[in-house]
């Protein structure tokens, strides 16, 4: 080791080395920035949506108020309101959540099982990736309601055929968000893998995965709408009393009688379900990863 | 523990190449990235790879590392898993700082109260005791080229002189003033882990003032062309062996023209 003639004042020059050091890291450390009250940033949050609500039913009231067209084809907001409001106090509203939500929820899980082994399969092996790539790409833009009729010919009017739907909507963007996660990650981060001695194995679980992550809720977030949305179309069509009544049946039962009011009340509590869904599950989920990670935590 | 130690004893290089070459592509389109580089680094020593850009200093250190096998020639190492650090700092960024430092002991089956232990000792060596709980964005790029540099250090299993760091341009992206503070940190942490260090440079200042041998490459098909001993000249001397390396890189340079 080199103990160079300089040996005698290495201590006062280790110790300037340092304090500058710890002076830089002082003065280069990313300050935080976010200095508002938590109440304004809740008031920032929450009031722009609402003073939107409020102006799009006002102009709704006063379209009806102008009485342009009939009422059984613009109802009065207050009459949509009645409507819901009735399903609430007999009850009724539970059931059509119950039905609705616990199959989306379920379908959604099980096209979540399905699509991260497929998704993995695509972004990693490039035969694969030519062979069905396109195809799960091309699904993804293929209304989902157009399996709707193979469904009920292949499994007649059962929970079966919603399911079927239900997966073949969810499963290709789910599976794409996986592989566009993957194909986003930074190619040095697989390299330091290796070079920290990871295997194939450990090199998908430590650094692919994780890294993958922010895409892949993209894509989670994407396949929640689109089993919401196919779930929807499937209940809309494949009516039966066997199936129970969910938001989709509600919505159809509205079109047998029709009464625009009640097929007004179905959208909106269908709206409800998946912006509900949407904030209360995956926008924290996304912020807290996209948080960690110093990566724009203004959503 | 001991078969480590026996090998120490037994060869006197921390790492060796002997006729390394290395081809991209085949046909006409090849390009031939290295010939014939022989290449040795003693234990503990610290040997700066000098050239211009396009010479294929990172291909050795790709080579070294075991990113990319050699089309010719033998690359011995005497030790199982060399230390890499690349230019950028390549922290993962889902994960603090302290996890970042245990994810090679992670990787390598290191109980979790082991793993903490040696992070820590890692980030005090590097002077960023304070920060381990800190993700890579609340950090500044000289402190996380430091994170990076312990993680190394920590992926690097055999100890004890057998230990092999590998750098490539680490501190080519800092300011001046970062970099100049970070060059004496290095030098400072080299003497304190007995470490073999290569380190990949395109600054001739930086590679004298670290090195104790300075290695110069040239550029397609990268060649050793010539080495200087830099480690005992005073530093008066310094800016005239500078000079001589300056001059030398140009004509290797002005040879491609």
């Amino acid at each position: 080791m080199p103990d160079g003639p300089g040996q005698s004042n290495t201590g006062t020059v280790e110790d300037d080395t340092a304090s500058v050091g710890a002076g830089l890291d002082a003065l280069d450390t990313p300050t935080a920035a976010d200095t508002r009250g938590c109440g304004r940033k809740i008031l920032g949050q929450v009031l722009p949506p609402v003073v939107a609500l409020v102006v799009i039913v006002a102009i709704w009231q006063a379209l009806w108020a102008a009485a342009f067209w009939p009422e059984y084809q613009l109802p009065a907001p207050a009459d949509v309101w009645t409507q819901i409001w009735d399903r609430v106090t007999s009850g009724e509203i539970v059931g059509f959540l119950w039905i609705s939500v616990h199959r989306a929820v379920i379908g959604f899980l099980v096209a979540v099982v399905v699509a991260i082994p497929l998704g993995l399969v695509i972004a990693n092996f490039s035969v694969v990736r030519r062979g069905i790539g396109p195809i799960v790409s091309g699904l993804q833009s293929l209304p989902s309601v157009a399996w709707v009729p193979a469904a009920v010919l292949w499994f007649g009017l059962t929970d079966a055929s919603i399911y079927f739907v239900v997966l073949l909507g969810a499963v290709p963007s789910i599976a794409n968000g996986l592989v566009s996660g993957m194909d986003q990650i930074p190619p040095i981060l697989p390299r330091v893998g290796k070079v920290l001695g990871a295997g194939r194995l450990a090199s998908a679980r430590h650094i692919l995965l994780p890294a993958a992550l922010p895409g892949f809720l993209g894509g989670l977030k994407q396949g929640w709408a689109f089993s919401w949305r196919s779930l929807m179309a499937a209940e809309l069509i494949a009516t039966s009393p066997q199936l129970g009544v969910g938001l989709g049946q509600f919505l159809h039962n509205g079109m047998s009688l029709s009464d625009m009011s009640m097929v007004m009340a179905a959208i909106i509590l269908i709206l409800f379900v998946g912006i509900g869904i949407e904030l209360l599950v995956f926008r924290p989920l996304e912020r807290a990863v996209l948080r960690a990670r110093g990566l724009n935590g203004s959503l | 523990m001991t078969a480590t130690l026996e090998m120490g004893v037994q060869t006197g290089h921390a790492v060796r190449l002997s006729g390394v070459g290395k081809t991209f592509g085949e046909g006409r389109r090849a390009v031939t990235a290295l010939d014939g580089v022989d290449l040795e680094v003693a234990p503990g020593e610290f040997v700066c790879l000098l050239g211009a850009s396009g010479c294929g200093k990172t291909t050795v250190l790709n080579l070294v590392a075991g990113l990319d096998a050699p089309s010719a020639g033998e690359i011995e190492l005497n030790t199982s898993r060399p230390a890499v650090m690349f230019q950028e700092a390549a922290l993962m960024p889902w994960l603090t700082a302290s996890r970042n430092v245990e994810l090679p002991l992670r990787l390598a089956g290191v109980k979790r109260a082991d793993r903490r232990a040696r992070a820590s000792e890692l980030l005090e060596l590097v002077r960023l005791a304070g920060v381990g709980d800190k993700r890579p964005h609340e950090l500044s790029g000289g402190m996380r080229q430091r994170v990076a540099l312990a993680r190394a250090l920590a992926s690097a299993v055999d100890g004890d002189g057998n230990s092999l760091l590998l750098m490539d341009e680490p501190f080519s992206a800092l300011d001046a003033i970062t970099r100049d503070v970070l060059q004496s940190e290095l030098l400072r942490i080299w003497r304190a882990t007995e470490t073999a260090v290569l380190f990949v440079t395109h600054d001739v200042r930086e590679a004298v003032r670290l090195g104790q041998r300075v290695v110069l490459l040239s550029s397609r098909p990268g060649r050793v062309v010539q080495e200087w001993h830099v480690d005992d000249i005073d530093p008066a001397a310094q800016a005239g062996v500078v000079d001589a390396i300056n001059t030398r890189l140009h004509e290797v340079i002005s040879s491609h023209a």
